[in-house]
């Protein structure tokens, strides 16, 4: 089949897919970091940039796609694929979305190699560029952060999609006709969130109670040197981390020539290997860390190495890959109502207020509750002032957010309101307090208004509305109804007499 | 060889269009652009890098990606601009059209001027809804991300069918293939035109034609 290829073209068109194949890697995995990605434009080309665009490289990706990819290509049969999933705080995981690098059968043979496939290739990477922004998994990772984050896997071989659920929906991106087989580029995505909805089944209806997270003290605010997650320079110390394991970093140099359009088109390809240094590669600085949260590594400190949050857990053909990535803001994630049975017992509300409550753990929080107390102060919540927290360990989610600035006021404030039909931010624990209705304290009377209402806010039902009884009169009735007939009808003059009198 | 045309339809409230139109252009030209061109000697050329930008939408949840040519975005905004001025002057139930016209230049003989041979044409429909209160506004939103989603999707399609592109041009042909104004990025040529239909929807009863990039003018 390749004997129509020259040799060159045979190398050319290999280089270009292998290369392929690694920026769409970067492409997908960039999208889903939760953040905006941003690249310039240069007119003077700098030899790195492959398919003329301006795609960063992070060397953690780079890395797993080549140890999935183990020294081969995508080609017939042998598919790679990065698989988006989503993991909660609880250990839940979703599988979101399936990007497919396919190769099948149909080639083009007379299609020019090093000019039209490499251009078209570079089309399907810009078509990728736009697809990865508008699957539905592209909003969740703009808002991941605290409730759950995003992970990516890449294989190779065959194509998995069973994890997406039913009803599960597929775009593709675009196709690539070249003298070996075409290739072929689509996503799979999950349409059912039904993780989501599940969970709220498992929980118990809501308890009257107030949510007070937004008086409570951040429990990491003294981790004020987080920084989001940006791109830097890599400094000496990467070049070193993955030296062993990366050939040279390859690059390719493209010039085309023209000609009249009678003639013939011929192009020349170099390749350069530039010293590590000079490549431009950039990887975000994680800000996460599976680690315990006060263990967490300050970026900025030696070069950026990447941090190995939940590093891969190495399979024979699969990895997992964290993806690195700060919260933008907050994760109006819908979240179920929280349940907290409410333990909640005030002493004398005469003296200084003493409340002893427990917390329970609502939402997203792996922690179990807490014994706290506190004595407090007039202040109505003065409870929820400083008070230690038993901090989670192993929970890579719980940092604040420095949220970057939205591009507009608007945005941002929009941005925590359009949260999908939930008002509500669940953030770290949800505590129960003693539900003090305003105005109503009265040190006399041994009940106060807000014992009397949670006594009777849940009244029993009422008899005559009960299913069951309901149900039995009604067999009853039935039973009854031909002897109550027979009354009514031997008694008719006096209905009838009755009825007379009212009228 | 025929020009080939595709079109668009969305309906966005009053203040989305610009967002929907930027959107749904600087997706098409994304696709249709490239890196400055640079000519060496022996008829051959090495072409510049082309980078990107994501943009979120403020009144639509949608988040667009466009190339980092701030060149470009200007020339676009502009046009955009002009296209929601003249909805807005239009009347209440804008209805209108804005078209993407990628063409060639032939150049002709004098006295004739160049000829512009259109290639690929795409026309966006907008229909302008008025929205009663705010929870129909925050559903809009939602909805017209979505339907930009699709029509993204729908753009990705077309250009992926590899269907005519002009032919790589020599170092004197550049400009009748290319827009080589701009200093970061080579769009393919292309003008901007609108028309407005009035409220009425049956004809179009102004039909304002405005050429961004002149070439017909001598």
């Amino acid at each position: 089949m390749d004997s129509d290829l020259s040799p060159q073209d045979k190398k050319d068109l290999d280089k270009f897919i292998k290369f392929f194949a690694l920026k769409t890697v970067q492409v997908i995995v960039q999208a889903r970091l939760g953040e905006k990605i941003n690249t310039c434009s240069s007119s003077s080309p700098t030899g790195s940039d492959w398919f003329n665009l301006a795609i960063k490289d992070i060397p953690e990706v780079t890395h797993e796609a080549k140890k999935a990819l183990a020294g081969q290509l995508p080609g017939i049969g042998r598919s790679m694929c990065v698989e988006i999933s989503l993991k909660t705080s609880e250990g839940d995981s979703m599988e979101l979305e399936t990007w497919c690098l396919e190769m099948n059968e149909k080639c083009d043979k007379d299609i020019k190699v090093s000019y039209t496939v490499y251009n078209r290739l570079s089309l399907l990477l810009k078509s990728l560029l736009a697809i990865t922004r508008v699957t539905p998994a592209y909003k969740l990772s703009r808002k991941q952060g605290h409730d759950y984050v995003i992970l990516y896997r890449i294989y190779f071989g065959d194509v998995q999609l069973t994890g997406l659920g039913e009803g599960f929906q597929t775009v593709r991106v675009g196709i690539v006709g070249t003298p070996i087989g075409t290739i072929t580029l689509s996503c799979a995505y999950r349409t059912n969130l039904a993780l989501m909805s599940s969970r709220q089944f498992q929980r118990t209806g809501p308890i009257m109670g107030i949510i007070i997270d937004h008086y409570v003290e951040r429990p990491f605010t003294n981790m004020a040197h987080m920084h989001p997650c940006s791109y830097r320079a890599p400094g000496e110390d990467e070049g070193g981390t993955y030296a062993g394991i990366e050939d040279s970093q390859e690059v390719c140099t493209t010039s085309f020539s023209t000609s009249p359009p009678s003639q013939l088109y011929s192009s020349r390809l170099s390749y350069q290997t530039p010293a590590l240094g000079t490549v431009d590669l950039c990887h975000p600085t994680a800000c996460t860390a599976a680690a315990h949260p006060h263990q967490m590594v300050v970026p900025g400190k030696e070069g950026g190495v990447p941090q190995v949050p939940a590093q891969p857990t190495h399979g024979t053909a699969a990895e997992h890959g964290r993806i690195p990535s700060c919260p933008t803001g907050q994760s109006p994630q819908p979240a179920p109502p929280t349940s907290c049975s409410s333990e909640v017992k005030t002493v004398s509300p005469s003296d200084a207020l003493e409340t002893t409550f427990t917390r329970k753990v609502g939402a997203f929080v792996n922690k179990a509750t807490t014994q706290v107390t506190t004595t407090s102060l007039d202040l109505p919540f003065a409870a929820f002032a400083p008070r230690a927290y038993d901090l989670q360990e192993n929970d890579p989610m719980v940092h604040p957010p420095p949220s970057p600035a939205p591009s507009s006021p608007l945005q941002g404030s929009l941005h925590s309101n359009t949260s999908s039909h939930s008002g509500e931010q669940p953030q770290d624990d949800f505590v129960m307090v003693d539900f003090k209705p305003a105005f109503s304290k009265d040190d006399l009377l041994p009940m106060d208004l807000g014992t009397f209402y949670k006594e009777f806010q849940n009244p029993p039902q009422l008899a005559s509305l009960s299913i069951d009884v309901s149900v039995q009169s009604m067999a009853e009735d039935l039973d009854s109804l031909p002897e109550k007939l027979a009354i009514y009808e031997k008694n008719i003059d006096e209905f009838d007499a009755f009825v007379d009198t009212l009228q | 060889m025929n020009c080939r045309s595709e079109v668009l339809e969305v309906s966005v409230e009053g203040r989305q269009v610009d967002e929907a139109m930027l959107a749904l252009l600087h997706t098409i030209l994304l696709h249709r652009s490239t890196g400055k061109f640079h000519y060496k000697k022996e008829g051959t050329y090495s072409i510049g890098t082309v980078g990107t930008q994501d943009v979120d939408c403020d009144f639509i949840d949608f988040t667009l990606v466009r190339v980092s040519s701030d060149e470009l975005d200007r020339v676009i905004r502009k046009a955009v601009a002009e296209f929601k001025d003249a909805l807005g002057n239009s009347g209440s139930d804008g209805m209108g059209q804005i078209s993407l016209e990628f063409y060639q230049k032939k150049k002709s003989r004098w006295p004739f001027s160049d000829e512009c041979i259109p290639w690929e044409v795409w026309s966006i429909k907008v229909n302008v809804v008025n929205l009663a209160n705010e929870q129909e506004r925050q559903i809009c939103r939602e909805k017209v991300g979505e339907k930009l989603g699709e029509k993204v999707i729908n753009i990705v399609e077309v250009i992926n069918r590899h269907e005519y592109l002009p032919k790589m041009p020599t170092q004197s042909e550049v400009d009748n293939v290319f827009d080589t104004s701009l200093k970061d990025v080579q769009p393919y040529l292309y003008k901007i035109t609108y028309q407005i239909t009035d409220s009425l929807g049956t004809s179009v009863s102004t039909t304002m034609r405005r050429l961004i990039k002149d070439t017909l003018a001598l």
